[in-house]
């Protein structure tokens, strides 16, 4: 993939992250039957492309109508309510929510340096022989199912995890401010447990869109660079970042959905518990991924289901959020490049 | 090579379906997961028997309960029976088919399988935090001789929601009036301690892993992975063992009739009853659109009783007495079609 479109021009930096302006194809200037499967395939892509509008459509509205009793009793106050308790029928979505969010976000503060380290010593570091089978592996990473990771995590690192805590506590614990974050019981398994099986899931996605976008960096830049006696750091950091950024955050998104939306190996060793006693990311918490594969298909019909299915609307929403922030990263970085230019 | 496959499976394909009408009926069931090894098991037994096939899947006692109510399958199964007033909304009826036990496990040096006791109330204690230490003195006044450590209580407890958890919280609100008041039961309740295991292997492998560690699991999954289980006060005041006995002696008991088979096996009196049992439930429509179907079920768990004793022993469930399966055979008869006439006749 990355050969191919190191092969291909690269016009405009917006056409690196595969999401190419669209140039309107030619008339073909042949037969009518010509013209006519040309209509066939307008349609055909056209009725494609509107049927995953309907899809998206559909998504919505089922969510809305399935979480409707639960929008009705709990109102906005369901955001902010810690409290899950099924059989009292009291139901808050804070501990989940915050658990989705803190465990992506320790997995983007470790995957993403760890990812730009892979891409700048895969792209410019490496000796040539190494580059293939290191970048396969790091694809091949990719493709461990997660369950596989949620069972390796529960099994392996976390009681290994658990014997390095004390250590984290002794170390990062003294932090002033932060360190309350690294201070608490050392059972392996929670938040930054969590945290750090997310952040090895994607790191191969970063990683591979990253040296990707490496790769087509037009080498008369890093060699001009070069020339004039910069360092690998400096043509890494002056020159190929900032001609990559659009897909070096594309990248990163990527990455930040899949850890928003990753399920089963979360529920494996986030410790699933419904409460939070201090900031420690040491303590259990719970996702909303693995509060709607744990109490999903037990939840009597009614308002259990109901508040389960407004937590799948709020992970939609902050997908959503997320998706819709990067879009305007990414406009706001065109626009600077334009008066740049 | 692959156009002339590509032949054959179609016509494979039109043979089974030509075929298959007049062949064997199949039929569709969808619900709990606990039961879903007997099921399949008897299902197996069942299409050697006659060739007709049942197809189950195992998606929870939740999902069996919307899967019946929107008459995607002709039955459902949950590991919680319906209340009386939710089977007569939904024009369904249950019966039970297996019964199982859920034991508490722990994880403490030394301590041989069935060596500590534990009383209802004091397990409410430990699960609600209260007592936190195994040196505990209300521990120890139970366990007299027994060596135990001044070592803190690590409580698992399930993470997803089950029939074990189910039947677990059910026993310590009848056993505890504080738990009922701060916790209550169902198969996901508000844990006031404790870390969550995915289902019971999840709870085991904490146990066996995190020292003084106490869980529960089911029977089965206790007895294949030799775990510490210990034993409890019944409702009758003796402390007994957890075993096929115990649990049937929970089941011998119970009124079954009256409460239109809504009934929950825990704390049940008698002298060797197993206090934390419970049995997992079949539902079906009273009013049968596909009376075909429905008595092809009949036929299947009819067949079953009869037959699959031995089988359901053989993975640790606990057959029903005969005097409830009777029972069960008379309320078939409340099942009917459209017109009012009786489904189980058909099925005879």
């Amino acid at each position: 993939m990355s050969a191919q479109a190191a092969a291909e021009p690269t016009g405009s930096p917006a056409t690196e992250t595969g999401r190419m302006a669209v140039v309107p194809p030619r008339k073909p200037e042949k037969a009518s039957s010509a013209a006519l499967g040309d209509v066939l395939f307008h349609n055909l892509t056209r009725a494609f492309a509107l049927i995953a509008l309907a899809t998206l459509a559909g998504i919505i509205v089922s969510l809305v109508w399935a979480a409707w009793p639960s929008l009705v009793r709990y109102g906005a106050a369901f955001v902010w309510t810690s409290e899950w308790n099924p059989p009292a029928e009291r139901f808050g979505a804070l501990i989940p929510i915050y658990g989705t969010l803190v465990t992506s976000a320790i997995a983007l503060v470790i995957a993403v340096p760890v990812s730009f380290g892979i891409a700048l010593f895969l792209t410019e570091l490496s000796p040539a022989w190494l580059r293939r089978p290191l970048g396969t592996a790091i694809e091949l990473l990719a493709a461990i199912p997660s369950i596989v990771y949620g069972m390796w995590g529960l099994l392996v690192f976390a009681p290994i995890f658990a014997q390095s805590q004390p250590f984290l506590s002794a170390t990062l614990g003294r932090i002033p401010l932060l360190g309350a974050l690294f201070d608490g019981p050392p059972i392996g398994i929670g938040l930054l447990c969590a945290g750090i099986i997310l952040a090895i899931m994607i790191i191969p996605f970063i990683a591979a869109v990253m040296r990707d976008v490496f790769e087509v960096t037009p080498a008369m830049l890093k060699e001009s660079a070069y020339g004039v006696g910069a360092t690998t750091w400096e043509v890494v950091w002056n020159v190929v970042l900032p001609h990559t950024r659009v897909g070096v955050i594309g990248g990163v998104m990527l990455g930040l959905g899949r850890a928003l939306g990753e399920t089963m190996a979360v529920t494996f060793v986030i410790g699933n518990t419904n409460f939070l006693e201090g900031v420690s990311l040491f303590l259990p918490g719970n996702s909303i991924t693995s509060a709607l594969a744990n109490e999903f298909g037990e939840a009597a019909p009614g308002i259990h289901t109901a508040a389960l299915i407004e937590l799948g609307l709020i992970l939609f929403v902050i997908t959503f959020v997320v998706l819709a922030f990067s879009k305007l990263l990414l406009l706001r970085l065109a626009k600077g490049e334009g008066t740049q230019a | 090579m692959f156009r002339s496959l590509q032949q054959v499976a179609a016509a494979a394909a039109v043979a089974a379906f030509a075929a298959a009408p007049a062949l064997a009926a199949e039929i569709t069931g969808a619900g709990a997961s606990f039961p879903a090894p007997i099921y399949a098991k008897w299902a197996d037994g069942y299409q050697k028997a006659t060739g007709n096939k049942l197809n189950y899947q195992s998606i929870g006692s939740g999902g069996g309960i919307k899967q019946i109510n929107a008459k995607t399958v002709d039955f459902g199964a949950s590991d919680m029976p319906l209340k009386v007033e939710d089977l007569e909304k939904g024009g369904l009826m249950q019966f039970p088919t297996v019964i199982g036990g859920v034991v508490p496990v722990v994880n403490l040096a030394g301590i041989q399988p069935g060596q500590l006791k534990f009383t209802g109330d004091l397990l409410a204690k430990i699960y609600l935090g209260k007592i936190v230490k195994w040196n505990d003195k209300e521990i120890a006044a139970l366990n007299a001789g027994v060596n135990l450590p001044d070592q803190a209580i690590a409580v698992v407890r399930r993470a997803d929601g089950s029939g074990t958890t189910f039947i677990w919280t059910n026993y310590l609100s009848k056993v505890s009036g504080e738990w009922k008041e701060k916790v209550g039961m169902g198969t996901a309740v508000q844990w006031p301690v404790g870390l969550g295991g995915k289902g019971n292997e999840g709870v085991s492998a904490f146990v066996q892993r995190i020292p003084g560690a106490i869980g529960y699991v089911e029977y089965a999954y206790a007895k294949q992975n030799k775990l510490t289980y210990a034993m409890l006060r019944n409702h009758d005041g003796n402390f007994v063992k957890p075993d096929d006995t115990a649990f049937k002696a929970a089941a011998a008991g119970a009124q079954w009739e009256k409460e239109k088979f809504a009934v929950i096996l825990t704390d049940q009196p008698g002298k060797d009853a197993w206090p934390v049992t419970g049995a997992t439930f079949i539902l079906m429509h009273v009013k049968q659109d596909k009376p075909a179907a429905a008595a092809e079920v009949l036929k299947f768990f009819a067949w079953s009783y009869k037959n699959g004793d031995q089988m359901a022993m053989d993975l640790d469930y606990v057959p029903l007495p005969d005097s409830v399966v009777s029972l069960i055979e008379k309320a078939w008869h409340n099942i009917k079609d459209g017109s009012g006439k009786m489904v189980y006749a058909a099925a005879h």
